[in-house]
């Protein structure tokens, strides 16, 4: 198991250094090059100059790749061009938020989903079934962000059940101390900030959350109808074993293994989403300030906080890929 | 012996006849056939179909459908703040916060999402299938070189990649659809090589090596063919994702521009400053998508059911 | 003598060592689908098995037999399927009995084993637990001791290190030894019945043999009944006391082992055997196959199901001409047979000139 662990680790090392080659390209070719994506859209003729041999822009490509990668490796992503501050720093006040949501989003998911894929399968052809069918292919064919609008409309403007905006009510002088609003609210027991936090992620999260949930629906659902046809089921059958532990030990458990490779991948889509939906919801989390560099052609950040996500991304892959081979014994050997 | 013996005996007779031949595996009917026969029992197929068609034709022949200009600003001077006129006489759907016809603009916006859609896709499945083929056909260090390159692009969320790809190439069309089609090329690069890894191995592609085929055409003729359904189910599904797609990119402001040609992505994140006032504006174009998107999605799943051997019967 | 008598056992009649284990009657099996006409898997199928019996229902792919063992199994789906007639064991009748009362006797008092041993272990769980949850389930046991007579059972199948053998999975162990734990599940409780459905195809050749001895040493010699479901003639020969052939559904001829290879009466046994390449066979002779494949048939209601690929049939083989369907009929002692021209045999010797009719 651990040399499984440590393979798929050093399997990452091109991945990542390709995505660096990628990113970094990606900003010398855009229009004006790094200094511009620096200084702003405003910058003069010599400020740029300047910047140029500031950061040894006119040495040879390979030397500013070497260094991009050795400050990239102390995740020195320069300064935001519209903050000032630095893209670290901006990334990592934003993260918490960002990863609060999507655990939301994903529990919300797969809590809803597993049960519902499942029963689904369980009554084949039933007015269930059909449902969970028909809304799991509306789910995913619904824009993320007219979703977003149209649960802020109704249960934060009409109906005024939930807040529609934010990370938590600004009334509420919380104590900070990881910038997780809810964990924060209890580790330092003020419990009204937790729930106020809690509450504000609920909207979002259920928008965000919609796309896995329905694409966890589906595949439960087939999964599960594919298993309960294996031979090993009618083997646990013809054993005679209780019916509970028939579905337990056979049928779930071989089933969930397509699901939780799905769920690795959903969470490029959550990420993608957040974008979107933190914008409708102004969360001041990752993809809001995504959002927010486009439109101020802050290029710094975009380069830092694509790159970082993407590592984010591949470590969440990786470890969805290491609970699988602890799910699949027959993936440990190979 | 009597006349019914002599009808009986026939038919065993035709039943033996049939037994004495070597069995035919399918009773001759080929692939395609069969898939569009089953299709054409499958309701969920005979819907996206219908959708689809519909879509096309209304895409196709917009400007002969669309009862109005789509830019005329019509009803502009019945505009108020906090008032947008909704349905009335030679208006069926209200006009938009600029006093444009909706309707109208409905209808010729299905062109856009259909070029963005048709484009990105192909886009996407041109450079897909050329890199899967690649790394699929000479294996070795292309297939490595190609699908670590795959990997990398895949590593990047689909829609953080288009923001770049958008950003990088600035705000037009075009680079709307490059965007889109970019985060389409892993996919196709996959289904690719993976079809053809597996039919690598298989009897018939060893069967023509052993009868000193040339490995192109065994690729061309055999290999490449044989792995399109798979490709073919995905296009469908991906021009469902790319409408989509075009959509979130509109709305980050990474869409096309140029407001002369009406497209439902915009419409829809336009509408969003005026949904308290008139939610119509965001509604109808996101239905619009949501049933397109659908449509292709239905065919899509429904295609797949009908080419893959596994549900043959 | 016959040549073709392996081994000569007394012959055992269902009837004489008291109560059969398994009583079949009349069973049929319908599959009813959604916009398709109904199909009759299984018809009018009556069979009984005592203890220590070996029975063997033989047929081609399709025929009905692996639907007739899992029918007995009650593992049929619900839905879309329809059993009649009746199946008892040790005299309880089993057709329309609760869901739970079944799963009280299977792997209790009936056992399966199945065809592929590799498809048939669930492989993400350890070949241990999924020997000891068949304890667990039928017999108050301690975990520690379910473990304890898990691994004498691996030990009693064959399996070596069978504490180690416990832990792994099933994708860690040769085709064989998969096959041998599954045995050692279907013996863990010492089931009365125990039915085999394919045991050795998907082994290698070699394999089959040990897989064969180990069911007559476990099965047989402990008196527990055997239902021997194969294409195989040479199972047959090997293991089985009596043989019912099936042919599209229906049993169309049963016999003790030795009479059945000595004297094929269903031309389609007769097909069977001259089939299969023989040793002392002339060098050069040449085999016999039946023409066609089993979906070349009639419905029953029609005639002889097997008169299209019969070298034998007539127009009487036809419901129409003979006024009724050709029925299962007494044909001399302990055997019955379903035709209406079957394979003729001079009186007596039996022997040469009786597989030379055969042909």
């Amino acid at each position: 198991m651990l040399r499984f662990v440590v393979r798929r680790l050093l399997q990452l090392i091109p991945i990542l250094l390709g995505l660096s080659v990628l990113l970094f390209a990606w900003l010398r070719a855009l229009p004006g090059g790094p200094a511009q994506a620096a200084l702003g859209e405003r910058a003069t003729p010599e400020a740029i100059a300047r910047y140029n041999e500031l950061f040894g822009l006119d040495q040879p490509l390979y030397v500013q790749y070497l260094r991009f990668l050795g400050r990239a490796v102390q995740l020195d992503f320069g300064n935001s061009a519209r903050t000032g501050r630095p893209v670290t720093e901006e990334f990592l006040e934003r993260m918490p938020g960002t990863i609060e949501l999507t655990l939301f989003a994903m529990v919300f998911a797969i809590g809803v989903g597993i049960p519902l894929g499942y029963l689904a399968a369980r009554r084949h052809g039933s007015w269930l079934d059909s449902t969970s069918v028909v809304g799991s292919l509306l789910g995913v064919a619904t824009p993320v962000f007219f979703l977003a609008y149209l649960l802020r409309l109704l249960f934060a403007v009409e109906l005024g059940w939930l807040p529609g905006s934010g990370r938590q009510e600004v009334r509420i002088d919380a104590t900070r101390i990881t910038n997780f609003y809810v964990l924060d609210g209890l580790l330092t027991r003020e419990w009204d900030a937790a729930w106020d936090a809690f509450l504000h992620l609920v909207l979002p999260g259920i928008a965000l959350g919609t796309i896995p949930l329905a694409i966890i629906v589906r595949i439960t659902r087939a999964s599960v109808l594919d298993v309960v046809n294996e031979d090993y089921v009618r083997t646990a059958n013809a054993k005679g074993l209780a019916t509970a532990t028939v579905r337990r030990r056979h049928v779930i458990r071989n089933a969930l293994l397509p699901v939780s490779t799905t769920i690795g991948l959903q969470t490029g889509l959550l990420l993608s989403g957040a974008v979107l939906t933190e914008t409708v919801f102004a969360f001041g989390g990752v993809g809001s300030a995504i959002f927010d560099a486009i439109f101020a052609r802050d290029f710094a950040v975009l380069q830092g906080f694509i790159l970082m996500l993407a590592v984010v991304y591949v470590l969440v892959n990786l470890l969805v890929d290491i609970s699988y081979g602890l799910l699949d014994p027959r993936v440990r050997v190979r | 012996m009597s006349a019914v013996g002599d009808v009986r005996r026939r038919r065993i007779d035709e039943l033996a006849a049939r037994a004495g031949q070597v069995p035919e595996g399918e009773g001759g009917v080929s692939l395609t056939r069969s898939a569009f026969r089953r299709l054409r029992r499958n309701p969920v197929a005979i819907l996206g179909a219908v959708i689809v068609v519909v879509f096309l034709v209304v895409a196709a022949f917009a400007p002969l459908l669309a009862p109005r200009d789509p830019l005329a600003q019509t009803l502009l001077s019945e505009i108020r703040p906090g008032f947008i006129p909704g349905s009335q006489p030679g208006f069926p759907l209200g006009v938009d916060e600029l006093g444009r016809d909706l309707l109208s603009r409905l209808i010729v916006g299905s062109r856009q999402s259909l070029l963005i859609g048709v484009v990105s896709t192909l886009l996407g499945v041109v450079v897909g299938m050329a890199l899967g083929v690649l790394a699929g056909a000479f294996g070795g260090w292309v297939d490595t070189v190609v699908m670590r390159f795959v990997d990398i692009i895949l590593s990047i969320p689909s829609l953080l990649m288009a923001i770049s790809i958008s950003v990088l190439l600035g705000q037009n069309q075009w680079s709307l659809m490059i965007a889109i089609a970019v985060t389409q090329v892993p996919v196709f690069a996959r289904l690719l090589r993976g079809s053809m890894l597996a039919q690598r191995g298989s009897d018939y592609v060893l069967a023509a090596q052993a009868l000193g085929i040339r490995r192109r055409r065994i690729v061309f003729g055999h290999v490449l063919p044989n792995s399109l359904s798979p490709v073919i189910v995905q296009a469908t599904l991906s021009l469902a994702t790319a409408i989509i797609e075009a959509a979130a990119l509109s709305f980050l402001g990474l869409g096309d521009p140029d407001l002369a040609r009406p497209e439902w992505g915009a419409m829809l994140s336009n509408a969003q400053d005026f949904l308290s006032v008139r939610p119509e504006l965001a509604i109808y174009p996101a239905v619009c998508i949501i049933v397109v998107a659908l449509g292709f999605t239905l065919l899509g799943e429904a295609l797949r059911e009908a080419l893959d051997p596994k549900f043959r019967r | 003598m016959s040549p073709l008598t392996i081994e000569e056992l007394p012959p055992r009649d269902a009837g004489q060592d008291g109560r059969p284990v398994l009583e079949v009657e009349d069973l049929s099996v319908t599959f009813t689908r959604r916009g398709e006409q109904p199909t009759r898997a299984v018809d009018g199928v009556s069979f009984s098995v005592a203890p220590g019996e070996t029975v063997g229902l033989v047929g081609e792919s399709g025929c009905g037999k692996s639907v007739t063992s899992l029918a007995i199994m009650g593992l049929l789906p619900r839905r879309g399927v329809e059993v009649g007639g009746s199946v008892r064991l040790h005299g309880q009748e089993l057709i329309g009995a609760p869901d739970r009362e079944l799963r009280g006797l299977r792997g209790a008092d009936m056992a399966m084993v199945f065809q592929d041993p590799l498809s048939s272990l669930n492989p993400t769980v350890p070949i241990g637990v999924q020997v000891t949850e068949v304890l667990l389930e039928h017999r108050e046991m301690s975990k520690k001791d379910a473990v304890a007579e898990a691994t004498r059972l691996l030990d009693r199948v064959g399996i070596p290190d069978p504490s180690r053998r416990l832990k792994e999975y099933p994708h860690q162990l040769s085709g064989g030894m998969r096959q041998r734990a599954l045995i050692a599940m279907a013996l863990a409780c010492s089931p009365r019945l125990l039915i085999a459905d394919e045991p050795t195809t998907a082994l290698d050749v070699t394999i089959q043999a040990q897989i064969l001895e180990l069911l007559r040493e476990l099965v047989v010699d402990t008196g527990t009944a055997l239902v021997m479901i194969t294409h195989d003639l040479g199972v047959v020969a090997g293991l089985c006391d009596r043989v019912h052939v099936m042919y599209s559904g229906r049993i169309i001829e049963s016999a003790d082992r030795h009479d059945l290879f000595a004297r094929p009466r269903q031309p389609y046994t007769g097909g069977l055997l001259a089939s299969v390449p023989r040793l002392d066979g002339a060098r050069g002779a040449p085999l016999h196959p039946i023409r066609g494949s089993a979906r070349d048939v009639i419905p029953w209601a029609e005639g002889c199901a097997f008169a299209p690929r019969c070298d034998n049939a007539q127009d009487d083989c036809l419901t129409e001409v003979a006024g009724s369907t050709v029925p299962l009929e007494y044909d001399g002692p302990g055997r019955e047979l379903r035709c209406r021209h079957p394979l003729e045999y001079p009186r007596t010797p039996a022997g040469a000139t009786a597989s030379g009719a055969a042909r």
